[in-house]
């Protein structure tokens, strides 16, 4: 509302302008938008109150005085845009709130302590891009010997991602009571998936189970991107075999069960897309290249090796991560 | 003064019939007492109300009237029409919408501007919207 005092103020201002124009008065208009801003005068008020600024001043030519009413009429639209930034802000709080709300439950999906088994360190970096993340992993317990592990990559993020991930994983916990190889758990999830999601949206998966007794890993992939295996007795890093479609797309999709075996030394490395696809100027990183990255960074313990790869791959990156980033290291002492 | 005002209803038909409400409400407001910058909102609304009946019903009426009610004097504008309705009133009146063209924009700023708005739509059977405007307690003389 434009008080007396406001107008007294303005007819002040625009009185002293007129009488010797000068840069402080011009600072106190400025900071005068604001505050009319704060108080919420908009800006068709504001133009009348400078057609009636004028006619205190002195005699206004007709033509001076009618223009006003195109410039008022002109404001108004100008005054409802304004008007509106309140409702803006006010959904946009609403949809951060419940968006940190969804974060936070999204957390609670993730699991909250990695398994600790004699003979094999474990190692995990996730990072979502934005707040909510469409990387999936999750470790669970089978019994003293072995656990079952989980990486999966939504495609899309946001919330969308999120409510997704929340059927897999309980997919996942209710499926784990029969017993399943890699293959058919994969089987089945296809079939859940396809049913439940939008038909743009899949998943690639790529599921296993570890035997820490022999060191033997057997999993099954959908779509997913290829882990590396590094075989410490020829110091060399080899793409993890499997292939598959991903989840979602077919209904009677067929997995394949795919077996390796940890020696010493040897380190299983098993990523989303958000790791290769860190950006080194203007190029996607190769996936030799981000060999050459793992061997930099070997020799300590597995999340060292997780936490050391992730920092390396920001820095190469510029600090800007483009998509949600998982990257789980598993090395058999 | 405002006693001598009565309701005028304008047939929308063609965009000058949108110009012919837009001056009766003007006028109206003016002899309500109504300061300037309100009648150039009360003539924005009309605006809006009117081309919407233009733009999608083809054909309806904006009917003008002094309202009293509790001593207080006011502006009533009422738009009918039998046109297409608009399908989700909530969407329609959410802010963004209203730069979209679409049936129904334009009614966020004119429920901004008014101080009571009502309005009753259902596809195929057209759509009514009410608005008032108060001013301020009936003086006399005015």
């Amino acid at each position: 509302m434009v008080t007396r005092s406001l107008e007294e103020e303005y007819v002040k201002l625009l009185r002293d302008y007129l009488n010797g124009p000068g840069e402080d008065q011009l600072y106190f208009a400025q900071q005068m938008g604001k505050w009319l801003l704060a108080h919420d005068v908009s800006p068709e008020e504001l133009t009348d109150m400078h057609g009636r600024a004028l006619e205190k001043l002195g005699e206004v030519p007709e033509f001076v005085r009618a223009s006003f009413s195109i410039l008022t009429e002109v404001m108004i639209e100008y005054g409802n845009e304004h008007r509106s930034v309140h409702s803006w802000r006010s959904r946009h709080q609403q949809m951060e709130a419940e968006l940190t709300v969804a974060q936070a439950m999204q957390k609670r999906l993730l699991p909250n302590q990695l398994p600790d088994y004699p003979g094999l360190e474990i190692g995990v970096v996730s990072i979502a891009a934005k707040q909510i993340s469409g990387d999936y992993y999750d470790f669970i317990c089978q019994d003293r010997e072995r656990f079952c592990l989980t990486v999966a990559d939504i495609t899309g993020n946001g919330i969308s991602a999120a409510m997704c991930m929340s059927m897999l994983k309980y997919a996942i916990d209710s499926l784990r009571e029969m017993p399943l190889g890699p293959d058919e758990m994969l089987r089945h999830l296809n079939r859940i998936v396809g049913r439940n999601i939008d038909p743009s949206m899949f998943v690639t998966m790529l599921y296993g189970s570890y035997d820490t007794h022999q060191h033997c890993f057997r999993y099954a992939v959908a779509g997913h991107e290829p882990g590396f295996l590094y075989r410490a007795a020829e110091g060399v890093f080899y793409d993890l075999a499997g292939q598959g479609s991903v989840l979602g797309l077919c209904p009677n999709s067929e997995y394949e069960v795919q077996e390796v075996r940890l020696e010493a030394g040897d380190i299983l490395i098993l990523l989303t897309d958000g790791v290769t696809e860190c950006k080194k100027n203007r190029y996607y990183l190769q996936r030799d290249e981000l060999v050459l990255q793992m061997q930099a960074e070997l020799g300590v313990h597995a999340q060292k090796m997780a936490n050391a790869l992730y920092n390396r791959l920001l820095a190469l990156s510029q600090f800007e991560l483009l998509d949600d980033y998982t990257m789980i290291v598993l090395r058999r002492t | 003064m405002w006693q001598s005002c009565g309701p005028e209803t304008i047939k929308i038909e063609r965009e000058a019939d949108i110009v012919t409400a837009r001056q009766v409400g003007r006028n109206m407001s003016r002899q309500l007492g109504f300061g300037t910058i309100m009648q150039s909102r009360i003539a924005t609304s009309i605006s809006e109300l009117a081309r919407n009946i233009y733009l999608y019903a083809g054909s309806g009426t904006i009917t003008i009237a002094p309202i009293v009610r509790n001593g207080v004097l006011g502006l009533q504008l009422t738009a009918i029409d039998a046109g297409p309705g608009i399908p989700d009133i909530r969407k329609a009146m959410e802010d963004g919408y209203s730069t979209s063209g679409a049936l129904g924009a334009g009614l966020p700023g004119v429920r901004r501007m008014m101080d009571e708005f009502e309005i009753h739509s259902s596809p195929g059977e057209g759509t009514r919207v009410v608005v008032v405007k108060w001013n301020g307690p009936i003086e006399e003389g005015v």
